[in-house]
């Protein structure tokens, strides 16, 4: 034990002295991350959720990760490792370590998990996501108002129901504004590859598009969209401000600090329990960072209003009247869409005019 | 002056030493760099190959690991090599080992949910059939038009990456799984199920597979005619002529044997290992699979050494991640410099060392 940690065990002790039950052994908290915590998107911010989360506890608990794990049976040896070196919750940041997930968790019945992003739960596996169609919502808005050639481009990564409520939630606010916008989606099949990202985006800036919208996680895009000038992007997942103030005029910020430093305190007091959590721009989970001045002040003025009215709930992104792209009716005037039907969203609105891959 | 000189033939003595210097000059050098790095040198290697053998805490659960991660790229690397001993070089067993995947998964998901024990041995039949058929694509265009078997091979990997994501998000799509892609869960499917035949061991149908593909191309290569014919094909394709080997025959039996192995690797892998058919379960064994087969000499115990060796690296690297906290970088840099090093020291058995001027006479 070196000084440091003395020191602070020391002082961990005397804080602890009033409180009768408190815990103060060290808990290991494991992360398997889908690409790099350089990629500067979704990875980056778990993982600086992660070490926020490591700062808050102040040494009582330790962090290990993993990266780059495929979604594929090197998933569940990665889990299964962390498991056998000791973890006492592991959160497992891709949608495709669903199976490997629950499988793991059936042989570590004391180990905690939490799968960001998927639908199957058990007794030790909580799942967690954030509403990021809030977050596109305000997107949708701020693009339908900046076209000029009324094309936006949308670089979607896998077909599952969080993607393409994304996709829906942005064309129904850029259409809201703007009936002659078009949407474009190009389907990449992965969440994080540089160089296809890069492609789709000159792809659809040649097409035309001057607005880029991207479910994928690096900021190959954003560097596209700078080449090319004139076009406009947000920011995916992180807030990718070294492209501020053009190409990137906004983003979408997930922040899972708060959400991190629940749950492991929930196993540092011994009160886990397996939940399912689906937070917003209300509870602090989506963000929407800042908008440029590269926006018109008046549009920037209706963006902030939208994600104020999103946050207070007074306003749903999925409000009705709606139709489904066959035409058949959704959601009635007035009417919100609820849970069930948007995490199993497989589905466009109408209007948009590719089909949905499968 | 130091030259290379050529030696009148290949030393047997560094063609066993060389993989051994190549480990031991890697494990100096990576060192190096994971003291650069900031961690502890000696731990670090002693995590990458000492760990996931003989740690007491998870050395039960990685030892096995082993077996699995090996079983793929070794079956894949045995047929590999046989093409690689006739010249033949077939660059795409991923898209093999996918489209075996694909059409044994989809033999089976259209029996479900049949308990028949014939399940199993129809979706390997059908996964090895699926690789074969896919490998007789560059064959035939090689016979038939002359085609670079290289080229081909490669392209129809992206094909059968393609189709691979198209069937896992549509046709064979789980019907249950709420709009997600991926197929049905074959670990909950007992009759389609790539079990351990022996608990704990790691020991699936795959890897006893492999082990019976390693003996079958050591008999083929060294005691049948046809390994004769291939290997006189590698290494003089016109004294192979004169003597009466058809060359399409072996482009056929070179190119059909890799896909039917690598079909079945991939068969084996998605009922078990991985368990469902999804966008992403291929993780390029296929092309880890080339590295393999050439670490291995291309002899099949070379093979089965070089498979497991590999996935030592793989599963130690991801030891050295979580208990260390190398950068996953790091780890492909080191598993890069055995390649390396093994390439360098392979000159040796090939040439060797002299001082002085070229011998004046």
């Amino acid at each position: 034990m070196n000084r440091r940690t003395l020191l602070t065990s020391a002082a961990l002790a005397l804080a602890l002295a009033t409180t009768a039950f408190a815990q103060d052994e060290e808990i290991t908290a494991g992360f398997i991350y889908i690409g790099p915590p350089g990629d500067g998107g979704w990875t980056y911010e778990h993982d600086q959720a992660r070490q926020k989360m490591e700062a808050h506890f102040d040494g009582k608990v330790k962090t290990i990760y993993q990266e780059n794990v495929p979604e594929s049976a090197d998933a569940e040896r990665a889990i299964t490792q962390m498991a056998l070196t000791g973890a006492d919750i592991i959160f497992t940041t891709s949608f495709g370590y669903m199976d490997p997930t629950i499988a793991v968790a059936q042989k570590f019945p004391d180990v905690k998990f939490e799968h960001a992003t998927g639908y199957k739960r058990a007794d030790n596996v909580s799942t967690y996501s954030a509403r990021f169609y809030e977050g596109r919502a305000v997107q949708g808005h701020i693009a339908g108002k900046m076209t000029k050639t009324n094309k936006i481009g949308y670089i979607a990564s896998v077909p599952i129901p969080e993607v393409i409520r994304g996709i829906n939630s942005a064309y129904i606010h850029a259409k809201k504004v703007n009936p002659d916008v078009e949407f474009s989606v190009i389907w990449l099949y992965t969440w994080f590859d540089p160089a296809k990202e890069a492609d789709a985006a000159r792809a659809l800036i040649e097409n035309g598009a001057d607005v880029v919208l991207q479910h994928t996680d690096s900021t190959a895009p954003q560097a596209a969209a700078q080449e090319a000038g004139n076009v406009i992007t947000f920011g995916q997942a992180s807030d990718m401000a070294e492209y501020a103030p053009m190409p990137r005029v906004s983003s979408i910020i997930d922040d899972w600090a708060p959400y991190y430093i629940a749950r492991v305190q929930a196993v540092l007091d011994g009160t886990w329990e397996s939940t399912d959590t689906w937070d917003g721009i209300g509870a602090g989970m989506v963000g929407i960072g800042e908008i440029t001045d590269a926006v018109p002040a008046d549009v920037k003025a209706e963006a902030l209003a939208l994600k104020e009215a999103l946050a207070s709930g007074e306003y749903h992104a999925f409000t009705g009247p709606l139709k489904k792209q066959d035409g058949s009716d959704w959601l009635a005037e007035g009417e919100v869409a609820d849970d069930g039907t948007l995490a199993g969203m497989d589905f466009y609105v109408e209007g948009l005019t590719a089909e949905i891959p499968n | 002056m130091l030259r290379l000189e050529k030696r009148p033939q290949p030393s047997q003595l560094w063609m066993v030493l060389s993989p051994i210097i190549a480990v031991f000059l890697t494990m100096i050098v990576g060192g190096i760099m994971f003291a650069i790095l900031g961690k502890p040198p000696f731990e670090a290697i002693k995590v990458i190959f000492w760990d996931p053998l003989f740690n007491d805490q998870f050395a039960a659960y990685s030892r096995p690991q082993l077996l699995v991660k090996a079983g793929p790229l070794i079956l894949i690397a045995i047929g590999l090599s046989i093409g690689f001993k006739a010249g033949i070089w077939n660059i795409g067993a991923e898209g093999q080992y996918i489209m075996g995947a694909i059409c044994g998964a989809g033999a089976g998901l259209a029996f479900y949910p049949s308990e028949s024990f014939l399940i199993f041995p129809a979706m390997v039949l059908a996964g090895g059939l699926g690789g074969w058929a896919w490998a007789m694509v560059p064959a035939v265009l090689k016979t038939r038009f002359g085609t670079n078997e290289i080229l081909v091979s490669l392209m129809l990997t992206y094909v059968a990456q393609s189709i691979l994501i198209s069937v896992s998000s549509g046709l064979l799509r789980n019907p249950e799984g709420m709009g997600f892609p991926g197929s049905r869960n074959f670990k909950q499917w007992d009759a389609a199920f790539n079990a351990e035949l022996i608990a704990n061991t790691g020991l699936h149908w795959g890897v006893v597979t492999a082990l019976i593909a390693v003996i079958g191309a050591y008999l083929l290569m060294s005691r049948h005619i046809m390994g004769f014919n291939i290997r006189l094909t590698g290494e003089a394709p016109r004294a192979a002529r004169f003597s009466g080997v058809k060359p399409a025959r072996v482009v056929f039996f070179c190119l059909g044997i890799a896909g039917l192995l690598a079909g079945a690797a991939g068969l084996f892998e998605v009922t078990g290992p991985a368990g469902q058919l999804t966008g992403s379960f291929n993780a390029g064994y296929g092309f880890t699979a080339i590295i393999v087969a050439f670490l291995g000499r291309l002899h099949p115990v070379g093979i089965l050494l070089a498979g497991l060796l590999m996935a030592l690296t793989y599963i130690g690297g991801e030891l050295a991640q979580l208990m260390l906290g190398l950068p996953g970088a790091a780890i492909q840099l080191f598993q890069g410099m055995m390649l390396f090093f093994l390439l360098a020291a392979d000159v040796f058995t090939n040439f060797r060392l002299r001082f002085g001027k070229k011998g004046v006479a």
